[in-house]
């Protein structure tokens, strides 16, 4: 049995890794798949592995909760500004919503984002949470 | 049994993940009134606890993530073969090594697998990694050893079954070894102190049953094999790392076995951060890892119900110096968190049905 959602299924890999499209012309970079650079219209991009640590650009706290999340309670989404300066909306985990700062530095998680029903496929892919680890050297 | 004189299986990466939260065992009792004096046998004053968005195959993840992060000089696309152990996996059918292999960019030809056995699907985990690696089959493979246990509500094992685990990356003369395998040895037999039936969502144990013919017997057996087949006594070994069901009984064991209380606890993880299942006793290790010297020796020693219990031989080499600190320690992991009550534990967990 496929998963209702083929698309989310496609882009999985991309998600897992936080992989993101690099334009070979002006260099800009940006998350998932593209096939012409929203900075300067080449069609030349390329698909990147983003860094993975950053800090919050900015954020909200979402207390209406979409219906898929019923019980999940309040969460955080940000943008999150990567250390390439790619921005990244993500939700923040591991991080109470009062604990939540801009310029908070960030890393990279792998999480639970959703699930097609109790029977169905589980949605994996990245969310940040505040950094565990800052490589020493 | 199996002894490795040519010291070139090694681990050339590991990694351990622990989620952020915690629940104290005061807290599980009070929800269930159970005075604590029943509990203070388990010695075990914390257990970790899950997000509400982590589960096993997340836990896996972060872990492999932390391993390859501990062998800069291995990539993803040289993976051959990816193994995960669990009692715990999201879903009955369609591995966990699936979605890690795609989390970590492994090549499409890759050999994936889950295995099961209760607390030991780790080690097997570890052992399919090593004979692969020995006989050529793969250059370098990753071994998963994770879990995030369920527990029936109100049970004894809510007070112990917690969420975490570590990965290891192994190889056969390739890499920059952090410790080599010197020998393992397995025992099984047919023990039923402790299941779960198939479409049920909690495991059931036999109680008393789960101490002498179960844990002690395997791990002693296992321990005390390996020692033997490599001529080797308590007085070779810097560390023992026995599977942790509780803080007791890895104590117990060590004693039993002829070890120094010393040799035990600085892999000793149970007391505050409860049974990992699968992924207990090879976090252990990465404890011990994260602060062992190069030549020095560890024991480690799984024990899955029903039962087995698998024994490794493994001795420390020059790259941990390296490695070590490229990616976080499980003391990092261990000193991140952040209590939550039960019925919070229990919001996480989904154990509140409507
Ligand atoms: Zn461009």
């Amino acid at each position: 049995m496929m998963p209702k959602s083929p698309r989310i299924w496609q882009l999985a890999e991309r998600r897992y890794r936080l992989l993101g499209s690099r334009c070979t012309a002006c260099g800009k970079t940006s998350v998932g798949p593209r096939n012409v650079c929203p900075a300067c219209g080449s069609e030349d991009v390329e698909t990147v592995q983003l860094p993975s640590t950053g800090t919050v650009y900015s954020y909200t706290v979402v207390h209406a909760l979409p219906a898929e999340r019923e019980r999940y309670g309040p969460y955080i989404m940000a943008i999150v500004e990567l250390e390439d300066g790619t921005r990244v909306t993500s939700e923040i985990v591991d991080c109470e919503p009062e604990d939540v700062k801009i310029g908070m530095p960030v890393e990279l998680a792998f999480r639970v984002i959703g699930q097609e029903s109790e029977e169905g496929i589980i949605y994996y892919g990245y969310k940040f949470r505040p950094l565990v680890f800052r490589k020493t050297n | 049994m199996s002894v490795f004189n040519d010291k070139k299986t090694a681990i050339v990466g590991y990694g351990s993940y622990i989620p952020r939260y915690r629940i104290k065992i005061e807290s599980i009792a009070h929800a269930w009134g159970e005075p604590l004096e029943m509990l203070r046998g388990l010695r075990v004053q914390e257990i970790s606890v899950k997000g509400r968005d982590e589960d096993q195959v997340t836990i896996a993840v972060e872990a492999a993530r932390n391993a390859l992060r501990r062998a800069p000089e291995v990539s993803a696309k040289e993976i051959g073969a990816i193994y995960s152990g669990s009692e715990s996996k999201p879903y009955a059918v369609k591995p966990t090594s699936t979605i890690v292999a795609a989390a970590i960019g492994a090549p499409l030809s890759v050999r994936l697998a889950d295995y099961e056995f209760a607390c030991k699907g780790g080690t097997e985990a570890i052992i399919s990694c090593i004979s692969q690696a020995r006989s050529g089959m793969i250059k370098y493979g990753l071994a998963i050893a994770a879990d995030c246990s369920q527990s029936l509500p109100g049970d004894v094992l809510e007070y112990t079954a917690s969420a975490g685990g570590s990965a290891f990356i192994i190889g056969h003369g390739s890499g920059d070894p952090i410790a080599y395998f010197e020998g393992q040895y397995s025992v099984g037999t047919d023990t039923p102190d402790f299941w779960r039936r198939d479409l049920i969502k909690y495991p059931r144990h036999g109680g008393r049953f789960t101490g002498e013919p179960a844990y002690f017997r395997h791990v002693m057996a296992a321990a005390s094999g390996l020692m033997r087949e490599l001529n080797m006594k308590p007085e070779d070994f810097d560390y023992i790392v026995p599977h942790q069901p509780n803080g007791s009984f890895p104590v117990e064991v060590a004693k039993r076995l002829g070890f120094s209380e010393s040799k035990v606890l600085p892999g000793l993880l149970s007391p505050i951060v409860g049974n990992f299942y699968s992924g207990s006793s090879p976090t252990g290790l990465c404890r011990v890892l994260d602060q062992a010297k190069p030549g020095q020796r560890i024991l480690l020693v799984s024990f899955g119900s029903g039962a087995g219990s698998d024994a490794f031989s493994i001795v420390v080499a020059d790259g941990i110096e390296r490695k070590r600190d490229l990616a976080p320690k499980v003391e990092d992991y261990v000193e991140r968190k952040k209590y939550v009550d039960y019925s919070v534990y229990a919001r996480f967990w989904g154990k509140i049905a409507f």
